[in-house]
């Protein structure tokens, strides 16, 4: 079985860490998104995150916002986010998160949206701009699906709601890093290290910190008190930058470091 | 008589509203929350913003009957609500003294808005020199062009104006970007959001500020016809001023309420902006409402001749009076409110904002609908000295 949470767990027993890596679906093409992500998992990332293109993207910075306009301007509709899952699990055993802001959810119907999902070969879903506290069925549906469902964390979330929000997760906890937006930092920010710590005293659920984290060195470091590091814009940035072959390149970079 | 409809307090009205944001914004909105409910049971507050409104805006704003107006539209009487004549011009200084109050409460020295027809940005600007606080104002870019006399207020008024060139370049991509701010600098920024859109509290605390002009305007009207209006009719974009005059009277059942969209190139198109009368529920900025969007949930783009009501969504509350049948939304196209832009000005001698203008131009739509010698009182939202370009433009006025 494929599963998230396991991933996360047997990388970390083994010493090793886990790089979580971030491609949209459809960018810029369907068929050159299936081609970015299998490749990302062929060549070190552990977890795959599918981003569905949306307009208006508001945790994003724009290295993503730029990609997925691009992939709405280029005809993305959200049946090719079902194809790109599928294409990629044909060809790859790495687990698949879909990273959906909420309306494209609930406008396709979360009932189906997760019964697609899963009938494509993904394992659940993160929930960027959707905290628990109105997530409705969608808590009732990943449920029974056997769904995984992310809830974020930030630096600023009261004890209260870190320790709520990590309950509701499942596969793992994403740990906002730094209090900005998508794209990268120079220096990771120690409120990485204090979120991360916090998630630890309430929930035993994988935590994986993102937003911020762009190089080898980085990613090693969050694996040193983290269970995964997720990078999304350095990626996007080398593929803009290079093409595939960056791509490949900057996924073997960000996971040459772990153990 | 029962206070059903006036005491809802957010975060949600029915099935609309709540906080749909980021994580990182959580902190912040209960803040500001909580930090607004203690202002509210403060008494100083209140009377600390009704001195700001007396020396500063100019409240209360005085209603003006248009007898020539009126005559020119049918067996009504018009009064309107002079917004126009506040402070900077509009019924937006309303909300901005309100949360500028409230920033200096939660000690935060900067503050951020969007704006779409630059009249909240100029009351924000001013707002922000008034009190001592940077401002930050993003515009879409398509705005910056067509109300370039706003831009250039908000500048002498010593405010940033950052144009915003994504997606439509509109009201919609400046709120994604001031929200991406906030999310940066939540410690040290408050967001003044300009409308009754947005995550709770925005919807309940603008409304709560703007509900002034309703207040004042029921008891203006007792006090000149004897009795209430028959109805009470304001343009809606994400729908501040609407619900600031509609409020007073929501418990009112004799008071008909009339909320107008802008059609643009015509409801029947795709160029237009009337999310209650053509969008259906979805998520947009941090709440759930109605709004224009396709078959993915993308959101669609809107389009008005006024910068002002060119927004794809709407504020929950009005979703809530639009499903529960108590307010009507009906859409009023460019032309129609171009027309009565003209029509008066050369009747009354006020030029009204362009967004206001749609207030107006929707009055011939419902007159079938109000008894014979109905009085009628409209929200002046604003004035149109900003819009004196497009207008110049669409009159062929410009030589
Ligand atoms: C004069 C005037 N009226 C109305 C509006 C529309 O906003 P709202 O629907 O929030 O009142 C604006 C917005 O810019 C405005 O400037």
């Amino acid at each position: 079985m494929i599963s998230v949470e396991n991933t996360l767990r047997s990388n970390k027993a083994s010493g090793k860490g886990s790089l979580v890596g971030y491609f949209p679906a459809g960018y810029p093409t369907t068929q050159d998104s299936i081609e970015a992500l299998v490749a990302m998992a062929e060549n070190g990332c552990d977890v795959l995150e599918i981003g569905v293109p949306y307009s208006d993207p508001v945790m994003d910075g724009p290295v993503i916002q730029k990609a997925t306009e691009q992939a709405l301007e280029n005809g993305f509709r959200l049946s090719n986010l079902f194809e790109v899952i599928a294409g990629v699990r044909r060809r790859v055993s790495t687990p698949l998160l879909v990273m959906s802001y909420w309306n494209p959810v609930i406008r396709y119907g979360t009932e189906k949206f997760a019964t697609d999902l899963a009938a494509a070969g993904a394992q659940g879903m993160i929930t960027p701009d959707l905290i628990p506290d109105e997530a409705g069925n969608w808590l009732e549906i990943s449920d029974r699906l056997g769904l995984d469902r992310v809830f974020l964390v930030a630096p600023s979330s009261s004890n209260e709601r870190v320790s709520a929000n990590s309950e509701k997760s499942k596969g793992f906890v994403y740990a906002v890093s730094t209090m900005g937006i998508t794209g990268e930092r120079t220096e990771l920010d120690r409120l990485a290290r204090e979120v991360v710590g916090r998630i630890r005293e309430s929930s035993d659920t994988p935590t994986c910190v993102g937003v911020g984290v762009s190089n080898g060195q980085q990613v090693a470091e969050v694996n040193s008190y983290a269970d995964g590091a997720i990078v999304g814009t350095a990626l996007i940035r080398a593929y803009q930058e290079g093409g595939h072959e960056a791509l490949v390149a900057k996924t073997r970079e960000l996971a040459g470091r772990l153990g | 008589m029962s206070n059903q409809l006036r005491s809802q307090v957010g975060p949600y009205f029915g099935e609309f509203g709540g906080r749909f944001v980021p994580e990182p914004l959580i902190a912040a909105l209960d803040q500001l929350d909580q930090v607004y409910q203690e202002a509210k049971a403060d008494p100083s507050f209140q009377q600390q913003l009704d001195e700001l409104h007396k020396n500063y805006t100019g409240r209360p704003s005085i209603i003006t009957e248009a007898e020539r107006f009126a005559r020119e539209i049918g067996d009504i009487r018009i009064f309107l609500k002079r917004e126009d004549l506040n402070h900077t011009g509009s019924h937006k200084i309303n909300n901005v003294m309100g949360q500028a109050l409230l920033a200096k409460r939660m000690g935060k020295k900067r503050v951020i808005a969007e704006t779409g027809a630059g009249q909240h940005g100029v009351a924000s600007a001013t707002a922000a020199a008034y009190f001592g606080l940077d401002c930050v104002v993003y515009m879409g870019e398509v705005d910056t062009e067509r109300q370039a006399l706003n831009v250039a207020r908000m500048k002498l008024l010593g405010a940033e104006v950052i144009p915003v060139k994504t997606g439509s370049r509109t009201l919609k991509d400046a709120i994604n970007e001031a929200l991406r701010d906030w999310v940066a600098n939540v410690e040290t920024t408050h967001y003044l959001l300009g409308t009754v859109a947005g995550p709770h509290p925005f919807p309940t605390m603008v409304r709560d500020f703007h509900s002034v002009i309703g207040n004042e305007a029921r008891e203006q009207m007792l006090e000149i016809t004897g009795s209430l209006p028959d109805a009470v009719a304001a343009c809606v974009g994400g729908g501040s001023n609407a619900i600031g005059i509609f409020h007073a009277f929501l418990d009112d059942p004799s008071v008909e309420l009339y909320g107008f969209e802008a059609a643009g190139a015509g409801i029947e198109t795709p160029m237009h902006a009337a999310t209650l009368s053509k969008g259906v529920p979805g998520v947009l900025h941090g709440a759930r409402s109605y709004m224009l969007q396709d078959e993915d949930g993308q959101t669609m783009e809107s389009h008005s001749i006024s910068a002002g009501l060119d927004y794809p969504g709407v504020g929950p509350e009005h979703s809530w009076l639009k499903d529960l049948g108590r307010a009507n939304y009906v859409g009023v196209s460019d032309a129609q409110a171009m027309e009565a832009m003209r029509l008066l000005s050369r009747t009354e001698g006020i030029i009204p904002a362009i967004e206001t203008a749609h207030a107006l131009g929707g009055l011939p739509l419902i007159l079938d609908r109000l008894p014979k010698g109905a009085s009628v009182l409209v929200n002046l939202s604003g004035r149109g000295d900003k819009d004196m370009e497009t207008a110049g433009r669409y009159f062929g006025l410009l030589g």
